[in-house]
């Protein structure tokens, strides 16, 4: 029974993990209706800015992070000036294949600026398992995910304020139903761009961190958005809170699947398995458990 | 005898002059067309290497330091001895991302650029798998330093194939031989339980067969806990090993994948010194993010680690402070596990071009010839010693049955608060009896499916 408590536990911590970069692609698609592919690049860039900036200038952590989000709110006016401000109102496909080559722009400037190599992050996260949970009650949980938990339910609580009740957050949602009607009543798309990616980069620096810190901050971290993909599914692409519960759902299944089916069938299934359970939710909400449900009259 | 010529000088008349001139405007003429001849053929041949690399995408910082050790090697023979019995060597980089599909193209890219590929180290086990019916066709030497397809140590099937100085299946016998040594000897393996993390790969998955041919042999348990692509969350795999608390955790690891599973393994206090790497599971790279808590990890090893090599010297002289070297920001790394891999790959393969010239006494060989010097390849400790390694490894034969070389395996231990890692053992020697039959009955299959009738060895 301890067992089946630990195993839920990490999942549902693992989870948190995957909403922490399933949030980024929620804040870009609710705000401006584009699939941003470049958000788990976005977290590796944001993890190899901060750990670049601490160690070339020597910048303590608070510094570092400061530094990074300004980096990051510098890459958001850029990606509106260069990209965005030249594709309004084209197809979304249009606006997604541009993500996608700047996916692989945002890698090769990472690599050019600091570097492939396994970079150490340290921010004073704690690490290890927590350990009274581990003399007193034989429980393993890990301290890092614990401060992810924590961050995901700010980071929620004030995204979800700043979405509802800020004058900024209603313009947001104004431009993400319909570009133009948000534009004819005097809603700056680009401004209104440029603060949405700079709250996704900021969201991809969460991300970085919490997953840099468990691995070091390398290049398969862009893979990461895999895992956000099945969050996303289920979760809706619409909807913070789907992000978080989604996340949960997916790390607690997986997690389930890996340890009481994966020696039944082979192991190694958790990827493919959180990918099938967000079909099955597909298959009955298309639009994901809190995803805006679109009806279209004729 | 002198007479004075026109302007009053001493000297031959003015038309004897002009015929001397001509003279030697033609000997001048044809000196400059056999230099051109001759350098011109000099420059044409080159003994053409390429390197597969992979310095991007998620392995980049396992292949960046592998790929610097390939190259800078090389990079040194040109700028210090000029090339292999005095033939330069060029190298042609192509980046495959560990990527197999790009490994694949990179190939056929590359095979015919100059004078033709003289051999292909593409350091994975996926594109090895790939590339050995490619290479058979076109008679290109394949070499698999300690990875790849370990059954290709049977030269009479796989006459293309090299993987000196050792296969997986080595380390997996060397790996549990070390578990018995540390448990009071093999008989006391029996009922242990020892776990096998790998990543779910043609990689990861090389050494199954023979670790389960050892736990009916020892009678262990043998737990296999595979790791998808990349490896970076392993959440499940290690809650699986803390309820089955194995004696011993195996693993074989590429990546992200190292660095999660160690940290990992640290978090729910799997004691260190029984938790065992493969080879590529034993770098800087694979324990640093661990912080402390890596102290005392192991991993198996056929080389040392560290720059205190003669050789090291060389190659910060002639390549890093001589401008060469491809990646000019790794000099304070030189030394580490997987730079001291690139090397010695480089280096042996070197030493079996060098051998195929020697046999066909040629300055240039083709690949069925460097093939030839692959086979006959012989480096004795004593011969690593004049090259700048002394006691770096172990002394390598190559014969035209064994493509394995001896497949000694030692065991490398880290010290977190050096921040080094030093090898703890001697080289243990592989169980032969039990990877042998294994080698013939995989290769044997291989024979069939393809259609190879196996050659006869002296």
């Amino acid at each position: 029974m301890m067992f089946f408590l630990e195993v839920t536990i990490s999942g549902l911590m693992a989870g948190v993990m995957y909403s922490l970069v399933a949030l980024g692609f929620v804040l870009i698609f609710k705000a401006s209706g584009v699939f941003n592919f470049a958000q788990g690049v976005m977290a590796l860039f944001a993890g190899l800015t901060l750990v670049g900036l601490m160690e070339k200038f020597g910048l303590p952590p608070w510094a570092g992070i400061m530094a990074t989000i300004a980096v990051m709110i510098l890459l958001a006016w850029l990606i509106e000036f260069l990209i965005l401000r030249r594709l309004v109102n084209q197809e979304h496909i249009i606006l997604f294949m541009a993500t996608i080559g700047l996916a692989y722009v945002l890698e090769g400037l990472g690599d050019v600026m600091w570097g492939s190599d396994v970079k150490l992050l340290d921010i004073g996260l704690p690490q290890g398992a927590v350990d009274w949970l581990l003399d007193d009650y034989n429980l393993y949980v890990e301290k890092l995910e614990v401060a992810a938990a924590v961050t995901a339910v700010i980071m929620v609580i004030v995204l979800a304020i700043f979405f509802q009740k800020t004058r900024i957050g209603r313009a947001l949602r104004a431009v993400a139903d319909d570009h133009q009607a948000a534009l004819s009543v005097g809603i700056s798309l680009r401004t209104i761009w440029v603060i949405v990616w700079s709250v996704s980069g900021i969201v991809a620096l969460v991300a970085g961190i919490m997953w840099g810190s468990k691995s070091g901050v390398q290049f398969s971290l862009s893979l990461i958005a895999l895992k956000a993909l099945p969050v996303l599914m289920l979760g809706g692409f619409t909807s913070i809170p789907g992000a978080i519960i989604g996340g949960l759902i997916i790390g607690m299944g997986e997690k389930w699947a890996e340890i009481y089916m994966g020696p039944i069938i082979g192991g190694a299934i958790e990827n493919w398995f959180a990918y099938m359970l967000a079909l099955v939710f597909l298959l009955f909400r298309p639009q994901g458990l809190f995803g805006e449900k679109i009806i279209e009259r004729i | 005898m002198h007479v004075r010529g026109k302007e009053g000088g001493i000297g031959p008349p003015d038309n004897i002059k002009e015929d001397i001139k001509d003279m030697k405007l033609k000997q001048l003429a044809l000196g400059l067309i056999a230099a051109v001849a001759i350098t011109g053929s000099a420059s044409a041949y080159e003994l053409t290497v390429p390197t597969m690399d992979y310095r991007t995408g998620p392995y980049a910082p396992n292949g960046i330091p592998f790929a610097n050790g390939f190259s800078d090697y090389f990079t040194l023979l040109n700028e210090r001895d000029g090339g292999i019995n005095g033939v330069r060597i060029k190298l042609v980089p192509c980046e495959t991302g560990y990527n197999t599909k790009k490994g694949v193209e990179c190939y056929e890219k590359t095979k015919k650029v100059g004078s033709g590929a003289l051999f292909y180290s593409p350091l994975s086990t996926g594109m090895t798998y790939q590339l050995i019916p490619k290479v058979t066709a076109d008679g290109i030497p394949l070499y698999t330093m300690g990875y790849g397809r370990t059954s290709a140590a049977n030269g009479k099937v796989f006459k293309w194939v090299f993987n000196v100085p050792l296969t997986y299946w080595d380390g997996a016998t060397v790996a549990v031989k070390y578990a018995g040594e540390k448990s009071g000897g093999m008989d006391k393996l029996k009922g242990k339980k020892i776990a096998l993390v790998y990543h779910n790969s043609a990689y990861g998955k090389e050494p199954i067969r023979t670790l389960q041919v050892l736990s009916k042999k020892f009678g262990f348990d043998l737990k296999l806990l595979p790791v998808d692509h990349p490896g970076q969350e392993q959440k499940a795999t290690w809650l699986q090993i803390r309820r089955d608390k194995p004696d011993w955790v195996f693993m074989w690891g590429w990546g992200v994948m190292n660095q999660v599973a160690i940290k990992e393994a640290a978090s729910i206090r799997f004691p260190m010194d029984h938790f065992v790497g493969v080879w590529w599971s034993g770098s800087e790279n694979d324990v640093l993010p661990a912080g402390i808590k890596a102290d005392g990890y192991k991993s198996l090893a056929f080389h040392a680690p560290g720059a205190d090599f003669p050789l090291h010297k060389d190659i910060l002289k002639y390549v890093y402070d001589g401008g060469k070297a491809v990646d000019p920001g790794f000099k304070a790394r030189v030394g580490e596990v997987l730079y001291n891999r690139g090397l010695i790959n480089a280096l042996w393969a070197s030493e079996a071009i060098r051998t195929g010239m020697n046999i066909h006494k040629t300055k240039e060989p083709t690949a069925a010839m460097v093939r030839d010097g692959f086979e006959a390849l012989d480096v004795s400790e004593d011969r690593l010693k004049e090259l700048g390694l002394p006691g770096f490894t172990f002394g390598v034969k190559v014969t035209c049955a064994n493509h394995k070389g001896p497949g000694k395996v030692a065991i490398q231990s880290w010290d977190a608060k050096a921040k080094k890692w030093s090898i703890v053992t001697k080289f243990y020697q592989p169980m032969d009896d039990v990877t042998g039959p294994l080698i013939a009955e995989d290769s044997a299959k291989y024979a069939k499916e393809n259609n190879i009738t196996p050659r006869t060895c002296k």
